[in-house]
């Protein structure tokens, strides 16, 4: 199981959003500079929140923005975001958001081993604290390849 | 026994989930198939099933079930997990 790579374009630390969509905007941006992912993508990640709410805010402070495989997705890919200040997404237990994880999958059989590889990683509740508080990419890189 | 993962788009945020769920159930030595559906196929995916799992945001878009609906806060809370499965699994 792994983790699509993860740039430095991909990675973006300590950003400022004004609200929720800017804040998934950020990941999709970022998604698009390293090359996975067309513009569009990040629309439709904002779909997603706008349809169906604040789910993707899967824990305390960690955001998983996230759609559909589509022809907008290059390859399969991983971004990282981390707020300034934190954004409140409206979810009732888990804003506010400090981390933004955009995730782009280009088949449904992918995405079920980066989920997976994932969980591995944020189930360390340590993990979450660890990237937000990240100065370099290499630091955001060593929580998420750390071995399990 | 069948359990069910309910997300908006059905990649993602259910998959983690699934994961996380055959870990508890695992660790419990329950005998248990967990699959990872979309809101919009949940009718389908859960007509047989005995309990759906899901986030507090998606609890009004799944409607009519049989199914004990359990809502999850943390995703990779395994303790959240495990003391609420076990709860509707009674």
């Amino acid at each position: 199981m792994s983790l699509p790579q993860l740039p430095d374009p991909a990675i973006e630390l300590g950003a400022i959003a004004g609200d929720w969509r800017d804040a998934v905007r950020l990941a999709g941006a970022a998604l698009v500079r390293s090359g996975a992912t067309e513009e569009s993508y990040t629309e439709r990640m904002i779909e997603v929140i706008d349809e169906f709410g604040a789910y993707i805010v899967i824990a305390p402070g960690l955001a998983l923005a996230h759609a559909r495989p589509g022809d907008d997705v290059l390859h399969e890919g991983l971004a990282v975001i981390t707020l300034a200040e934190p954004i409140a997404f409206g979810h009732p237990h888990n804003d506010p958001v400090s981390v933004v994880l955009g995730l782009a999958v280009a088949n449904p059989e992918t995405h079920v081993t980066s989920v997976a590889e994932l969980a591995n990683v944020f189930n360390d509740a340590s993990a979450i604290p660890a990237i937000a508080s990240a100065a370099t990419p290499d630091d955001v890189r060593r929580v998420l390849f750390a071995e399990h | 026994m069948k359990i069910v993962a309910i997300c908006g788009a059905g990649v993602g945020t259910s998959g983690i989930l699934k994961v996380n769920t055959e870990r508890v159930l695992k660790n419990l030595d329950i005998e248990a198939e967990v699959t990872a559906s979309d809101v919009a196929g949940v009718g389908v995916a859960a007509a047989d099933a005995q309990v759906i799992l899901t986030s507090p945001e998606l609890v009004d878009k799944i409607g009519k079930t049989f199914a004990d609906i359990v809502v999850i806060d943390n995703y990779f809370d395994l303790e959240e997990l495990t003391r609420k499965i076990e709860k509707a699994l009674g």
